[in-house]
């Protein structure tokens, strides 16, 4: 064991935070935890190799693609038995890799750090990403780009593992692009449709917002710490750094995870993302990549911690977003744009679990993985939908598909059953201890997670019924028929993880409260209330919005073309005006204000110098009648300007 | 005596431009072969050269210093710190693959290709003089004598307005020059003042001079270069240039020639007259901020795709000075490392660019559309380049603005907040491009489109590898760089202050 430096843990000790006993030290990885870089190299060499090896690949580069990501996997696999045979305090590992550069006194090394929670993050992308690289064989069959996708995903998973893996915050950023990457040239994937293309350049603008966000955290932190490692800067925060530093850091951080994350007021590129490949909504817009704000929080922790008005701002962004996502979800027709408003809204809740400190990291991650499973299970079971239904997304245009897809129904139905949270699906432990922690919080915050299980137990029971309940309101010349065992197998897997995944990880071994204590803390708060009474009142807010749902969609035929709504189901269906404000505030004005400085730039600043410049042009076009070219005039004016050099040289030696 | 490895350096590209001229006339190919041949002799001599550059070894290495006009204390002086091994290696790199680039281009025009050959050696040896010379006299020669070619090289090549486009280039660049040359003659009385009359860049920093006297010196050698390396508001004659030079002849002015205007900021303005800069500091940032703001809504609203990409160019000078006038470290590392991508980075958007061009024969956005369907490795480079112009990582432009903005957040907040805006703007210029030109639905017209070619992936790819291991392993040439601005900073006096939490001692108290 070589250096042994103690990390954040040990230092971010604040009076009511009960931190581990046992301060968590970072070893220098040794034996099979210095092969940490193998999870990163497998997907990026699949990358390059697929991106580069031209047409020849073309009949093999799917099995490469997804030969990458399972590879990845296994050394995943290995990796966490192999922590799990260490002691809780000591499953901290840091990979030397190389020193990137060393600028001023500003040294950043490229380092991995394995810990409990990158380890729970890689085992969540390589193994969702696993099974979404062997869905898109089928799904991505009969497109003649099919290598090219799958190098992409391949350049997605890498620079996602990169993102959890990193020790030094501009190194997660090197992640953090290359995921913002992978998502525009996926979102974009068919490139010939203009509203794609416009989809994957908006997700990478917005993003960028978010970036800015970033790139001034770590600016700060280099003025505040002189580095931008996570060893300093963790040590660094509970050391005599004011508040509003930490504050100040802590926002712009939340600026970056709200881009990269979609939450308000940056939430408006993910419902457009969903132009991209059904899988690639799954695994990119809604397991993996749009969880990576919330990371960021979390691993901040040290941070967050000691920064109670940022702890706050977030919060209150994971609620708004939480309600925000919800209620856009109920208005959407696409099965998609309903899944992605969703989406932020579950994000909404980490997010706000995140917020609440050490008493809510924990719970935020365990949401971030149960949410992984079952809506990577939902995103690639509407896909399987579209798939069977001539790529159709309208769910208007659904119905009554259960009989004709059973095992896309089954599975489903076991993802709808854990997003809503009815036990014991992996969703009601999950967002239960969420909306636990938030009334522990405050009871504001804790009705507004409540409200948003209602709702999401409204829009999710709509989605189900419009699709496969309900009646036939299909096109002419739909044949809807089961997807091909490598589509649904990788459903069946999913549909087990979200029957299992919320109780397995909750009680089997110390759970993943415990694993994650030594990165997370935890913290405990008295509830306000009963467990027993909050458990009820979330249950009975959910079967309220099952229905609601049941009584409006099922009960009542469904009209093929959607009919006026009130106002609120209009701004939900715009969704809730975030693109318009967009547009009045920023798209609009900063057109004007191009397009004037474009003309101000030819008549103005142009326009001046122009005067002077047509004066010498008429000179030297006077020149050039008793001059046949350029060359001998101005090899004159050369000459006499360098005769005035030596005169002026010669006056000045001269006294 | 030792070999003269810089003389040689200068002169190797001198000779090849003779050579390449006296080629008989007609022999159009045979003066390409010759040009590049010699283009990369000076590359080879260059890397002989940086071989030998040691780190933490003297200011300027591989000295030679030779009287020139005895009188006047006029030196053949040369010599090499780590800005100056930066920008000769950008330099030499890119002469060669402009050279490549230029080769079908100069067909095009239907134009014997000769003399534009020979001017390009020509330039390359007086840009290779600039960044050696440690005589500020021997500095201003080439600096201004490197006009007259630029100036035929843009006037005899390209668009329908290149006439107009090179006689603005060169009023605008004598008329700095004018003025700066009022201040080299200022600072040379000062010398002969102090008794010792001299034009030797370490005899010159050695004055005294006082702060009303730096002031106004500063301000002429400030205005040369800040047209030459155009910032906000002496940048409009870039654009004109840009658009109407051919292809590899915009990328070779802004990518290569354009930098001995930064240069001259970081090598000659702050270290002569560190009072003047510390004082014109602010107003230099502001203007930095304009520039990179303005250059970038700019972009956005061209139509012509080089006049867009010259824009874009404004935006990152804009940086590159930012990045010197913070007067940190990592300010101007930073901006020097941004000088050496910059130029890559824009070589690659102004060839592709140029493939472009030579596809369809109009500069308008307009005229293109869905192209990635039938030029998809077209497609990708121009993605590639672009990736590179907005400064994503692990590839080499983003480290250089990081730390521009980094090392101007130490000292100025705003500035670098403003600055920051900036990559959400470069984000929108260039995938705007992009969408505009590469995606949708192929026009008919364009259904036929050639993919590239052997040559022009030969242009491109060294650019592409150069722009991703600099990413990656950006380690030696921070090194070198950082190495050359630390004594440039010194002399400035500047105090920036220590992190406010120093926990250094703190995590090493841990180890065990």
């Amino acid at each position: 064991m070589n250096s042994i430096n103690s990390l954040s843990q040990g230092f971010a000790v604040q009076a009511d935070v009960v931190r581990a006993d046992t301060v968590q030290v970072v070893q220098e990885a040794s034996g099979l935890f210095s092969w940490t870089w193998l999870l990163i190299a497998l997907p990026l060499v699949g990358a390059a190799v697929l991106l580069l090896g031209g047409r020849r690949l073309d009949r093999t580069g799917h099995l490469i693609g997804s030969a990458a990501a399972i590879g990845s996997f296994v050394v995943a696999v290995a990796l966490f038995i192999a922590l799990l045979g260490e002691s809780g305090g000591e499953r901290s590992y840091l990979v030397p890799l190389w020193e990137w550069f060393n600028a001023g006194g500003y040294e950043v090394r490229v380092d991995l750090l394995l810990d409990q929670l990158s380890m729970a993050f890689v085992l969540l992308i390589t193994g969702v990403g696993s099974l979404i690289h062997i869905y898109s064989i089928g799904y991505m069959e009969h497109d003649e780009r099919r290598r090219r996708f799958f190098g992409y995903l391949n350049l997605f998973v890498a620079s996602m593992l990169l993102l959890v893996l990193a020790a030094d915050y501009l190194i997660l950023f090197i992640g953090w692009e290359g995921v913002g990457l992978a998502s525009y040239l996926l979102i974009g994937f068919w490139q010939h449709k203009p509203s794609a293309a416009v989809a994957a350049k908006k997700a990478f603008v917005v993003n960028r917002v978010g970036d800015m966000g970033m790139v001034l955290a770590i600016a700060s932190m280099l003025v505040v710490f002189g580095s931008s490692s996570f060893e300093v800067v963790f040590a660094g925060a509970g050391s005599g750094v004011t508040t509003g530093w930490l504050n100040a850091i802590g926002l712009l951080l939340l600026l970056a995870a709200c881009g990269k994350s979609a939450q308000f007021p940056l939430q408006s590129w993910l419902l457009d993302a969903m132009e991209g490949p059904t899988p690639v909504s799954a695994l990119i817009h809604a397991a993996t990549m749009v969880t990576a704000g919330v990371y960021l929080v979390v691993r901040s922790a040290a941070i967050y911690d000691l920064a109670p008005e940022a702890r706050t701002a977030v919060v209150v962004i994971g609620a708004i977003t939480l309600l925000m996502g919800a209620i856009i979800g109920c208005a959407k027709d696409d099965i998609k744009k309903a899944l992605a408003g969703s989406t932020m809204s579950q994000i909404g809740y980490m997010m706000l679990a995140a917020g609440l400190g050490p008493a809510g990291y924990a719970f935020a991650i365990f949401h971030l993985i149960t949410h992984g499973f079952f809506k990577a299970n939902l995103f690639l079971g509407a896909g399987s939908v579209m798939h069977g239904m001539n790529d159709e997304v309208d769910m208007r245009r659904f119905g009554a598909l259960r009989a004709a897809m059973p095992v896309t129904f089954a599975t489903f139905a076991l993802g709808y059953l854990a997003i809503i949270g009815l036990p014991p699906f992996a969703g009601f432990f999950s967002k239960d201890k969420i909306i636990e922690a938030a009334f522990a919080e405050n009871i504001l915050i804790g009705i507004c997670a409540l409200l948003g299980a209602g709702i999401t137990a409204f829009y999710m029971t709509r989605v189900m019924l419009l699709t496969f309940f309900t009646s036939k309101r299909w096109a002419d010349d739909a044949h809807p028929h089961e997807s091909p065992r490598v589509m649904t197998w990788p459903l069946i897997g999913l549909g087990a993880l979200s029957v299992a995944g919320g109780a397995g990880l909750l009680y089997i071994g110390g759970g993943i409260v415990d694993w994650l204590e030594p990165v997370t803390g935890e913290e405990h708060h008295d509830l306000p209330l009963p467990l027993a009474l909050l458990i009820a009142l979330t249950l009975t807010t959910v079967v309220a919005g099952v229905a609601l749902a049941w009584f409006m969609y099922q009960r009542r035929p469904v009209p093929a073309v959607a009919p006026a709504g009130n106002p609120l189901v209009t701004a939900a269906r715009r969704d809730l005006y975030g693109d318009a404000v967009n547009e009045a505030v920023l798209m609009r004005p900063g057109q004007y204000l191009t397009r004037s400085l474009v003309y101000v730039e030819s008549r103005g600043v142009d326009g001046a110098v122009l005067g002077a410049a047509n004066a010498v042009g008429g000179l030297s076009s006077r020149w050039r009648r008793w001059q046949t070219g350029f060359v001998r005039s101005y090899a004159l004016t050369m000459l006499a300007g360098a005769g005035l050099v030596v005169i002026a040289m010669l006056l000045v030696r001269l006294p | 005596m030792t070999f003269p490895w810089l003389t040689t350096l200068i002169a190797v590209p001198a000779l090849g431009a003779a050579l390449t001229a006296l080629v008989p006339a007609g022999r159009g190919r045979l003066a390409k072969q010759v040009a590049i041949a010699f283009s990369l002799v000076t590359l080879a001599v260059a890397i002989a050269v940086i071989a030998q550059f040691e780190l933490g070894g003297d200011r300027y290495q591989l000295a030679e210093q030779h009287v020139w006009i005895e009188p006047l204390g006029i030196h053949w002086a040369l010599g090499v710190d780590g800005i100056g091994v930066a920008l000769i290696a950008l330099t030499a790199v890119a002469t060669p693959i402009v050279a490549l680039a230029m080769w079908p281009e100069a067909e095009a025009e239907r134009r014997d290709p000769k003399p534009f050959f020979a001017l390009l050696l020509l330039v390359e040896g007086m840009i290779l003089a600039a960044f050696l010379a440690k005589d500020l006299l021997l500095f201003y020669i080439v600096f201004e004598a490197m006009l007259i070619p630029l100036y035929f090289m843009i006037g005899m090549y390209g668009g329908p307005q290149r006439r107009y486009a090179a006689l603005k280039f060169l009023l605008y660049n004598l008329f700095g020059g004018l003025v700066m040359l009022a201040a080299v003659i200022g600072i040379y009385v000062q010398s002969v003042d102090a008794g010792n009359p001299s034009f030797l860049l370490t005899d010159l920093m050695a004055l005294d001079i006082g702060a009303d006297a730096q002031r106004w010196m500063f301000l002429g050698f400030m205005l040369a270069f800040a047209i030459k390396a155009p910032l906000w508001p002496f940048h409009t004659w870039l654009p004109d240039a840009a658009a109407e030079a051919t292809p590899s002849n915009a990328a070779f002015l802004s990518g290569v020639a354009d930098k001995v205007g930064t240069f001259g900021m970081i090598a000659l303005a702050v270290p002569l007259f560190p009072v003047a800069a510390r004082d014109f500091a602010p107003v230099i940032v502001v203007l930095a901020v304009i520039s990179i703001v303005y250059g970038a809504l700019l972009a956005i609203g061209q139509t012509d795709m080089k006049r867009l990409i010259g824009y874009t160019s404004i935006s990152h000078f804009g940086f590159i000075v930012l990045g010197i006038f913070a007067l940190t470290d990592r300010g101007a590392t930073g901006a020097t490392f941004y000088m050496v991508n910059h130029g890559l980075s824009t070589i690659a958007l102004f060839v592709v660019v140029g493939f472009l061009i030579s596809r369809r024969n109009s500069r308008l956005v307009a005229d293109y559309g869905g192209l990635q369907k039938p030029a998809p490795k077209l497609a990708g480079v121009f993605l590639f380049a672009g990736l590179s112009g907005l400064a994503l990582p692990p590839l080499a432009t983003f480290l250089s603005e990081f730390l521009v903005i980094a090392g101007t957040f130490e000292r100025y907040r705003a500035a670098a907040v403003i600055a920051t805006g900036g990559i959400v703007l470069a984000a929108l210029y260039i995938l705007w491009l992009y969408q505009r030109t590469m995606t949708g639905p192929v026009r008919d017209d364009a259904a036929g489109t050639r993919d590239l070619g052997r040559r022009e992936i030969a242009v491109v790819a060294p650019l592409i590898a150069l722009i991703l291991a600099i990413g990656i392993f950006p380690r030696t040439v921070v090194d070198v760089i950082d190495d050359g601005v630390g004594p440039t900073l010194a002399e400035v006096e500047v105090d920036v202050p220590p992190p406010l939490v120093t926990v250094n001692d703190l995590v090493e108290g841990n180890d065990q």
